[in-house]
């Protein structure tokens, strides 16, 4: 039988299963650098850079978040229905209150930012409001506070990082060779499998951590799908939310790419599109799964 | 490597891990009682509430003494119940006899026009909201904690330290119900 338990426990367990992924990526292509270079400190040169810059990043993320979309916080008396269904489900999944937002837009999405639960803040578009009925409204809402009770802003921030630090790894790498680094090594025949392996790497290695930090934000969607449920033990009102949404046509201003991975839905709307199934191809460079397949979970979840 | 150092890393490790999943055990089951302690406060939100929500309404309907003697003395039970079962049975009343107190306002429009009562009622209405997820959150700790005492080897410690499976309070409303079959 299928529940919600091993739902979500076997999302965490597919997310740790790639980021086992990046990590033994980054190994194999320090080692292969290495190897031709003989200088393990371009590996820690370039960790401890990434990290520096993805941390900053981590630590102001709600601020810097909330300003680019331009949402503006609101206090009980402002929205005390919306409130009550936050302050709720933040009772029932022992988080405390997070701050809450609304963003003046008519496309409807939400999204939770803040680097713990103590500094977490709930944002909600004004168009979501209008067209959500209270299930619908709680089935999201339930899903960003799972976004803050997963850690997700921490687990996506330790994936860039690691993402970043592969993308610096072969940028050196490729930098390097072009300034006859590889020399050393010519006459022998080992040598120029190494350099040859190097260059495979330092091209492949980048696309692939992409395409794993892609597939951990979608994971990270399924499992908030997945606990989100759990919360409101209603399945019925994210996935008539889902089903909204994908019937509305306007995307969501304010948001870009760099911004997409934290929405409630895709906010480009790239994925809609007339196709009932959505292609394996397209599907490896999308942040959120389809959203057929996630409402299609949801109704198939026994509680 | 002698087979008395190999002895002594598999006595370090097995202490160790006694030492965690002890410590562990502890933690779930503070978690458990803080959450109990959650309930309890919105508890004693509503008890505070309600009253102001008897004196508001034995102005406008007079007849209805019985109704309003019923939720007085289930705010009365419900406050001198001591062990959690009890309390929450006693409160579960209560909401019943609330439930009926409501059902008769609406006999009274002058009643319900009254605005000290329309937001008596919302505020209650929203602590009964905030009650059930308390106990939502509350269950969720508990089946956490009793699978951590049930399932192998951690229910070893369990068994000498006298850690006892804690009791899970279903919600009234059998739509909500959480799902303790689940547990493995």
């Amino acid at each position: 039988m299928k529940t919600l338990y091993t739902e979500a426990s076997s999302n965490v367990r597919k997310t740790w299963a790639l980021m086992t992924g990046v990590f033994v990526l980054i190994i194999a292509l320090g080692w292969i650098f290495s190897q031709v270079y003989d200088s393990p400190g371009i590996l820690v040169f370039a960790v401890a850079l990434s990290i520096v810059l993805n941390v900053t990043s981590y630590w102001y993320s709600d601020k810097i978040v909330l300003a680019t979309t331009g949402a503006k916080q609101i206090q009980k008396s402002d929205n005390p229905e919306l409130w009550r269904i936050v302050e709720n489900l933040s009772i029932a999944s022992g988080l405390p209150m997070p701050k809450l937002f609304i963003v003046p837009t008519g496309a409807p999405n939400a999204f939770a930012t803040g680097r713990d639960k103590e500094h977490a803040s709930v944002a909600v578009t004004a168009g979501l409001l209008q067209i959500m009925d209270k299930d619908e409204l709680e089935g999201v809402l339930a899903h960003e506070l799972s976004h803050v009770g997963n850690k997700d802003m921490l687990v996506s921030t330790v994936v860039v990082v690691l993402v970043g630090t592969i993308s610096l790894l072969a940028d050196f790498f490729l930098r390097m060779s072009f300034w006859g680094g590889g020399r050393r090594n010519d006459r022998e025949g080992n040598g120029n499998l190494m350099f040859f392996l190097g260059i495979v790497g330092a091209i492949l290695a980048p696309i692939a951590a992409t395409l794993i930090q892609l597939a951990i934000s979608r994971k990270r969607e399924s499992l908030a799908d997945a606990s989100g449920a759990l919360l409101t033990r209603y399945p019925e009102g994210l996935a008539s939310a889902l089903e909204k949404i994908e019937q509305n046509p306007s995307p969501t201003a304010g948001a870009s790419s760099a911004t997409a991975h934290l929405y409630f839905t895709n906010p480009f709307k790239a994925d809609a599109g007339n196709e009932k199934k959505t292609p394996f191809f397209v599907k490896l460079f999308m942040t959120h799964p389809p959203i057929e397949e996630r409402i299609k979970k949801l109704r198939a979840m026994s509680l | 490597m002698t087979p008395s150092t190999i002895i002594a890393i598999v006595v370090a490790l097995v202490v160790l891990w006694l030492i965690f999943a002890f410590n562990g055990l502890v933690r779930k089951k503070n978690r458990v009682q803080e959450a109990w302690s959650d309930i309890e406060v919105q508890l004693k939100r509503r008890y505070d509430l309600i009253p102001n929500l008897v004196e508001t309404v034995k102005g406008y309907a007079t007849h209805e003494r019985t109704v309003l003697e019923d939720v007085t003395n289930a705010r009365v039970a419900a406050m001198g119940a001591v062990d959690p079962k009890a309390k929450l049975q006693a409160n579960d009343q209560l909401s019943n006899t609330l439930k009926s107190l409501f059902a008769v306002a609406e006999n009274y429009p002058n009643l319900k026009a009254n605005e000290n009562f329309a937001k008596l009622q919302d505020e209650l209405t929203d602590t009964e909201d905030k009650i059930q997820a308390a106990r939502r959150f509350y269950n969720a700790n508990v089946r956490d904690f009793n699978t951590s005492i049930q399932v192998f080897p951690t229910n070893l410690i369990a068994g000498t330290f006298h850690f006892t499976k804690q009791e899970l309070f279903d919600v009234d409303n059998p739509a909500e119900r959480e799902p303790v079959k689940v547990q493995f």
